[in-house]
């Protein structure tokens, strides 16, 4: 299943994003990456059908987002965003199960194959010890964890990820991100927003660079991590290395270094 | 368990609330009512005390589910069901329609409903007015009205004369001594639809709760979600007003306290709201007509007393 957007332009008054072509696929992830304000999060919500485009289309399977359902959205594609506030706190697998809703009938007890998707989700999210705790009695890497289970358990083909590890230490940046890349080496397409420029050029099978809504580049790291678009797209000079694994990495330079 | 405890504690206090009054009657005197034995008891129970018992049950429950999810809609456990200006509105309608002098029994309650109904169009369409449905702005938009309807009922009342003024004054506190069959059936007939989509809606505000976002990710349609469940409550919420007056903390505590009881999945949540604001409701009608025998306290004076006490140590628990 693929989540593919061409040539979209979408915004609110003015348009945030100009004549993008992006796509999210099976196995892959890709690494929307830009300045604050260059349109990563309303990307997010075009590509969700949660704001319609004044132009182009998206289109999840081959069919229009709009005419998709939420509920058949939300079968096929998981989403994660920086963080969510609790105002009545429930234990990890009752939040978990929440991600089963778009199988659920209104009244309807959830079903064996239900609680079976949650635990292989808890497991797989590696939050199984934590099914007894309530979400307020988590910490930040683990309440994301949790809800990357949640996403998990509605069994997608797709999942998204906005920022998760915005609030997190590099430990829990890292497992999450091991977490992610491994789940799309086992076939689930990723889409992640991140600030993190080495890592998402690490991790990412491709790299999206947003600069005031348009593609500034669109391909591997290595093309689209150059020093002269990165430098200009953020409006401050970097140099650029190479670690060990051949992946792009971004210094940015004091001003006595320019 | 839980829910057979819930149970037992509800069939206890329509027990106690058949049972006392201004007369009381003992185990046998209740059965021989019931049973038709003794004519007497069995006219106090039929005609006087069951219907009171039924309305005080059935406001308290809807008044407990409409709290709880209003609760889920805005994301704020000190939501209240008058939260949308509901009550100000029919208040208003009440003493519009004491002011006017107009004694029909029906009158009273038709106003203050229909005074409820446009308080809560008025809130709707206000809220909207920002774009799309948003909590802060339907609170927001919730206070103003209700300040304005509280407003204008305050100068109808200075304006009325002293007989009038104690009227609107008892009705605005609530009460069920006008209880009767006919209100039982009229509040059944505009509460029980909106209370069973209410709880269809259940499950979706779990999600809802979780933010507007989140619920959309995980398959909710949220804006058409959210304009049933406010439109329902609200409608529970009126027509609860129209038959009993303003009665008040049985939609904000009951939520809270089932909440701890049986967890905050609504699924589970509002079945037990509905029982337990019921039970509370009636043993709180209880005490206010037998505490200061013969005069008769207006229940939503005992609801607040009560309450207000229950509610702070629920919130001092809640920090500790």
């Amino acid at each position: 299943m693929i989540l593919r957007a061409e040539g979209i332009t979408a915004g609110y008054q003015a348009p945030v994003l100009r004549e993008l072509t992006c796509a999210v696929e099976p196995g892959s992830l890709l690494a929307v990456v830009g300045p604050n304000g260059s349109g990563k999060t309303t990307l997010l919500r075009v590509l969700l059908g949660l704001l319609a485009p004044s132009g182009g289309t998206v289109t999840l399977a081959g069919r229009p987002v709009g005419d998709w359902s939420r509920r058949d959205i939300a079968r096929a594609v998981g989403v994660v965003t920086q963080r969510e506030e609790d105002p009545f706190p429930l234990r990890v697998d009752q939040a978990v199960l929440l991600g089963r809703y778009p199988y659920l009938g209104p009244l309807s007890p959830p079903r064996a194959a239900d609680r079976e998707a949650v635990v292989v989700a808890m497991a797989r999210a590696d939050v199984l010890h934590l099914r007894g705790r309530t979400t307020d009695r988590l910490s930040g890497g683990e309440a994301q964890r949790v809800r990357v289970a949640r996403a998990l358990a509605q069994t997608p083909a797709l999942l998204l990820l906005d920022e998760p590890t915005a609030s997190l230490d590099v430990r829990h940046e890292m497992e999450l991100l091991e977490l992610v890349r491994g789940l799309a080496d086992q076939g689930l397409g990723a889409l992640v927003i991140t600030h993190h420029l080495n890592l998402a050029a690490r991790y990412a099978d491709r790299m999206l660079l947003l600069d005031a809504g348009r593609a500034a580049g669109h391909g591997p790291p290595t093309a689209v991590l150059s020093e002269e678009a990165v430098s200009r797209v953020f409006a401050w000079p970097v140099a650029r290395t190479t670690w060990r694994d051949g992946s792009p990495q971004i210094v940015p330079l004091r001003p006595s270094e320019r | 368990m839980k829910g057979w405890l819930l149970a037992a504690a509800a069939a206890l206090a329509v027990g106690t609330g058949l049972a006392l009054g201004a007369v009381a009657l003992g185990p046998t005197a209740l059965w021989r009512g019931i049973s038709g034995a003794d004519p007497e008891a069995a006219t106090i129970l039929w005609s006087i005390r069951a219907p009171r018992v039924a309305l005080a049950f059935l406001v308290g429950g809807g008044l407990g589910v409409a709290g709880a999810a209003l609760q889920a809609l805005v994301r704020n456990p000190l939501a209240d069901p008058y939260l949308l200006g509901i009550s100000g509105g029919a208040g208003l309608g009440a003493v519009t329609a004491i002011a006017l002098g107009l004694a029909a029994a029906w009158a009273l309650p038709a106003f203050a409903f229909a005074g409820g109904v446009a308080a809560l169009v008025i809130v709707y369409r206000l809220a909207l007015a920002a774009g799309r449905l948003d909590p802060r702005t339907l609170v927001l938009a919730g206070v103003v009205v209700g300040s304005f309807a509280g407003a204008l009922t305050s100068a109808i009342l200075v304006l009325s004369d002293a007989p009038r003024l104690r009227n609107a004054f008892l009705w605005l506190l609530g009460g069920f001594s006008a209880a009767s069959w006919p209100a039982v059936l009229a509040f059944g007939a505009y509460a029980a639809p909106a209370l069973a989509v209410l709880i269809v809606l259940g499950r979706r505000f779990d999600l809802l709760a979780l933010g507007e976002e989140a619920a959309a990710h995980l398959g909710v349609d949220v804006d058409r979600a959210r304009r049933t469940a406010y439109l329902a409550s609200g409608l529970v919420a009126g027509a609860a007003v129209a038959v009993s007056g303003v009665v008040g903390f049985v939609g904000l505590v009951m939520p809270h306290a089932m909440r701890r009881v049986v967890g905050p999945l609504h699924g589970r949540l509002l079945p037990a709201v509905f029982v337990a604001g019921g039970a509370f409701l009636v043993l709180a009608d209880v005490l206010a007509r037998t505490v200061v025998r013969p005069v008769e306290l207006p229940v939503g004076v005992v609801t607040a007393l009560v309450g207000v006490p229950v509610f702070a140590v629920l919130l001092r628990r809640e920090a500790a």
